[in-house]
């Protein structure tokens, strides 16, 4: 075990007679990738708005770098990059200028070769007015302007949200070369399938209260395929396979989990039993609540289903 | 998120009104929609129309107190000859007999024309432009709404706003003991002058992408036209071919009170339904969220300049700054070219020089004071605007954006208002020089230039008590942080009819204008300066405190 670059305990925050925060607990260990899960409204921004010392926390402690988020704020984000999930940049000024504005305490960011080579990556032209970039542009703005500032730790609020896959790669690629680096990062997302492929941990977060924290490994049971199938024959062989969990069966309609580590095992089997038919997916967070936790998602649930690959 | 332009003209369904193969289809969804800005603008719209109407109600009464027999008001006329004073009046109509009628017609007329035509720019450009640069425009003509319809909503709702206005003036005139046909048509010259510089609007906002600019180049409209009208009624006092180039003018030249003549303003309301038109063609030419000229390129790497918390309040406040630079000075001149036929007015008129504050010093000097007070009443406004666009920085969230890269509350906020107090101190020279230049000339002496210059300084504890007032709001109220208008308004209202009005001291004293000695007609008492300093100072730490206790974005 490392030092922690986030310790935050029992967090509450109100909004008039909203309980944004409820007890909130959030450590992230220095030099992992963490990620952040839960649906929207679920607290994830006002999590990421208390450590940054936006917002004043009615109880609980937050400390980020060993320093007191509220208290020493301006220490701290000297130390730290953040990316807001709704990127708002000035209209007038340049992608340019504004990478500029947002690194200007890391001396030498203009014209340096990492600004260069992270413009080229993301394909942005810094020439333009901020008003005339899509929500996309505005984000590789602020991701560019993240990314080229060098510091501890890297905040990042549902970067992803507003770029295609090709960027997503990229970003995905940079935040990789971050953890080789040995920086620590905080990833809030809604998406259960990014946050499997780029965190080291994991807290899910739900009305404002933690409800599953652990190493990706110790949260396997997240992160099932599910699987349908439509078949005449007898699955019985299918439901004694290790790696098998909740198998149902409605007339020829077959529905069941499968551990990641077991699909090449199961899929032998369904090719020897013989399928018409078959989906193999990825859990997605609606599902994953619904069965881990069993209350109604919200506004989760269309989100939810459509991130599901068919 | 690419912005998509016209949807198919007949592809639409609509709970409403379209029906299958009717022709108004692009229009479908319009009433809703100027409800929907009703609903809006309902505070907005009723602010206008009151404070208007209750201007034109005791402005009547005042000018009659001011001017109760016909030998004031022939000596008030005599000075309208002044080129000056024809440019921040009107044509002279009635000017050998300038009964009460026409004095109020000649200075009433053109304040009334110019308030409309900004509160009709700013309503036109809030629902449309405004509404389109945020995106919201988008999410309406997803609704079964007609590709014309937000725009002609947001006309029909203008021309409900000019139509509510122009009853409050009738009212406001009828009221007051004035005739009453001329009353109609002064109500219909507001009504109809609005409708025109909405229309105007209409069509700037089709060339720009951007609302700010769009209502800029509106406003542009309305001083070309209203300098355009000023020079042509130089020309000829009854207006010459020039004047008729205006808008304005044609509901000047209606000859309200004196020997009133609708047909003018069948001008106006022609040329409302080109600009409309115009403005429609335009709509089909561009894509929604574009407008007609190309955003040019910038520059890819910063300045230094702009790499700090000061930096970037100067650039973002630099066309509000230039804009006030140039409007204060010219008014500046403007008004000081007025001196030297006013002193031949206050002989003859004494009340004229009770309003001024005359009395102390020369009249040349008085007049330069009162001046004064009325350009510094702008440069409070430039300065409570540039304070408030700190709540738009926090509302977008680029507060954060600054505050996550190094900048501390107290950094941001404080290096943000000394920004604007310096630069509020260098409009208030600004608008010394003009004045003094104007006076100077006017008066041939140019010993006052560097008096009023100076003078000019002694504004600064009241602005800035204006612009703390705005960032102790912000501090502690943030969600009430306009509510500093409202100081401005009253100081503005205070100035121009507070004295004819003669209000009672602790209302008068809710204006910090209304504390600075007249200077340099009096002397610069130090006891008033130093307490409004002190004053200004609290609200500015109160307001400090406050912006690093609160959270940021509440």
């Amino acid at each position: 075990m490392g030092t922690f670059a986030i310790e935050a305990h029992q967090l509450v925050k109100t909004f008039g007679a909203a309980r944004a925060l409820d007890g909130f607990d959030l450590t992230v260990e220095t030099g992992q990738i963490a990620g952040f899960l839960g649906p929207n409204g679920s607290g994830k921004s006002t999590t990421i708005r208390v450590l940054l010392g936006m917002l004043r926390a009615d109880s609980g402690t937050a400390d980020v770098l060993g320093l007191d988020s509220w208290r020493d704020a301006v220490d701290l984000h000297r130390r730290l990059a953040y990316v807001a999930g709704d990127v708002s940049l000035w209209p007038n000024l340049t992608g340019g200028e504004i990478i500029d504005l947002l690194t200007r305490i890391h001396r030498g960011p203009r014209g340096s070769a990492r600004r260069a080579q992270l413009l080229e990556r993301f394909d942005l032209d810094p020439a333009k007015k901020a008003r005339t970039y899509s929500k996309g542009n505005r984000q590789k703005v602020a991701l560019v302007a993240a990314l080229c500032s060098d510091v501890e730790l890297y905040l990042f609020d549902e970067p992803t949200s507003g770029l295609d896959p090709l960027m997503e790669a990229v970003f995905t690629d940079e935040v990789r070369r971050l953890r080789e680096q040995g920086r620590t990062v905080l990833l809030s997302s809604h998406i259960l399938a990014e946050v499997e492929k780029l965190c080291d941990t994991v807290t899910i977060i739900r009305g404002g209260r933690a409800v599953e924290s652990g190493t990706l490994a110790q949260l396997r049971h997240l992160t099932r395929s599910a699987v349908t199938a439509t078949t005449t024959a007898d699955p019985a062989v299918l439901r004694a396979a290790p790696g098998v969990h909740d198998l149902t069966r409605d007339n020829h309609y077959l529905r069941f989990d499968v551990d990641d580590s077991q699909i090449s095992a199961v899929l032998g089997l369904l090719a020897q039993v013989g399928v018409q038919n078959l989906t193999i997916s990825p859990p997605s967070l609606e599902e994953l609540f619904l069965r881990h936790y069993g209350d109604d998602v919200g506004p989760a649930a269309d989100l939810g289903k459509a991130e599901r690959v068919r | 998120m690419s912005t998509v332009t016209a949807p198919p003209r007949a592809a639409r369904h609509s709970a409403s009104s379209a029906r299958p193969g009717s022709t108004a289809r692009p229009w479908t969804g319009t009433g809703a929609l100027v409800r929907l800005f009703l609903r809006r603008d309902r505070v907005r719209i009723v602010g206008w129309v009151l404070a208007i109407g209750s201007t034109v109600a005791a402005t009547v009464p005042a000018l009659e107190a001011t001017f109760p027999d016909a030998a004031s008001r022939q000596a008030r006329a005599a000075i309208l000859a002044n080129p000056s004073a024809v440019m921040m009046t009107g044509p002279g109509f009635g000017l050998e007999n300038y009964t009460f009628g026409a004095m109020v017609a000649n200075e009433l007329s053109l304040a009334l024309f110019v308030a409309v035509a900004i509160m009709s720019i700013l309503l036109v450009v809030r629902n449309t432009r405004a509404e389109e640069e945020s995106g919201r425009t988008e999410i309406l003509r997803a609704l079964p709404v007609g590709q014309f319809a937000p725009a002609a909503a947001a006309l029909l709702h203008v021309a409900l706003a000019n139509l509510a206005l122009a009853l409050a003036v009738v009212a406001g005139l009828v009221g007051t003991g004035m005739e009453t046909a001329s009353s109609l048509a002064m109500g219909l010259a507001t009504a109809l002058t609005g409708l025109v510089f909405g229309a105007v609007a209409a069509v700037t906002t089709q060339v720009t992408a951007r609302a700010r600019s769009a209502s800029g180049m509106a406003v542009a409209v309305l001083a070309v036209t209203f300098v355009v009208r000023g020079i042509g009624d130089v020309l000829d006092p009854l207006g010459s071919w020039l004047s008729w180039l205006s808008p304005i003018a044609w509901a000047q030249q209606t000859r309200l009170f004196v020997d009133l003549r609708w047909w003018p303003l069948v001008l106006s309301a022609a040329l409302a339904v080109v600009l409309l038109l115009v403005a429609v063609s335009l709509a089909q030419r561009r894509d929604l969220g574009a407008g007609l000229r190309q955003e040019r390129l910038g520059s890819s790497v910063a300045a230094s300049a702009l790499l700090s918390v000061p930096g970037l309040a100067r650039r973002l406040l630099r066309g509000s700054f230039f804009g006030w630079a140039i409007s204060l000075f010219v008014m500046g001149v403007a008004f000081g070219s007025l001196a030297t036929s006013l002193q031949d007015m206050v002989e003859e008129v004494p009340e004229v020089g009770q309003w001024i504050g005359a009395g102390r010093g020369d009249l040349t000097t008085a007049f330069g004071a009162a001046m004064l007070a009325f350009l510094a009443l702008g440069v409070g406004g430039f300065a409570v605007g540039a304070v408030l666009r700190l709540r738009t920085e926090e509302e977008t969230g680029r507060v954060e954006a600054m505050l996550t890269t190094g900048a501390s509350r107290l950094g941001w906020a404080g290096a943000w208002f000394g920004v604007v107090a310096v630069q509020a101190v260098l409009l208030l020279l600004l608008a010394g020089l003009g004045l003094g230049l104007g006076v100077g000339a006017a008066a041939g002496e140019s010993g006052i230039i560097g008096r009023i210059t100076v003078a000019a300084l002694a504004y600064t504890p009241a602005v800035l008590v204006l612009a703390g007032f705005a960032l102790a709001l912000l501090g502690w109220l943030p969600r009430a942080a306009s509510l500093a208008w409202a100081v401005v308004a009253w100081a503005v209202f205070v100035g121009w009819i507070g004295a004819l009005l003669d209000l009672p001291g602790v209302l008068a004293g809710l204006s910090p204008v209304h504390h600075t000695p007249a200077v340099p007609a009096e002397s610069a008492s130090a006891a008033p300066l130093l307490v409004m300093s002190l004053i200004a100072l609290v609200t500015v730490v109160a307001g400090l405190v406050g912006f690093r206790r609160r959270d940021v974005g509440a």
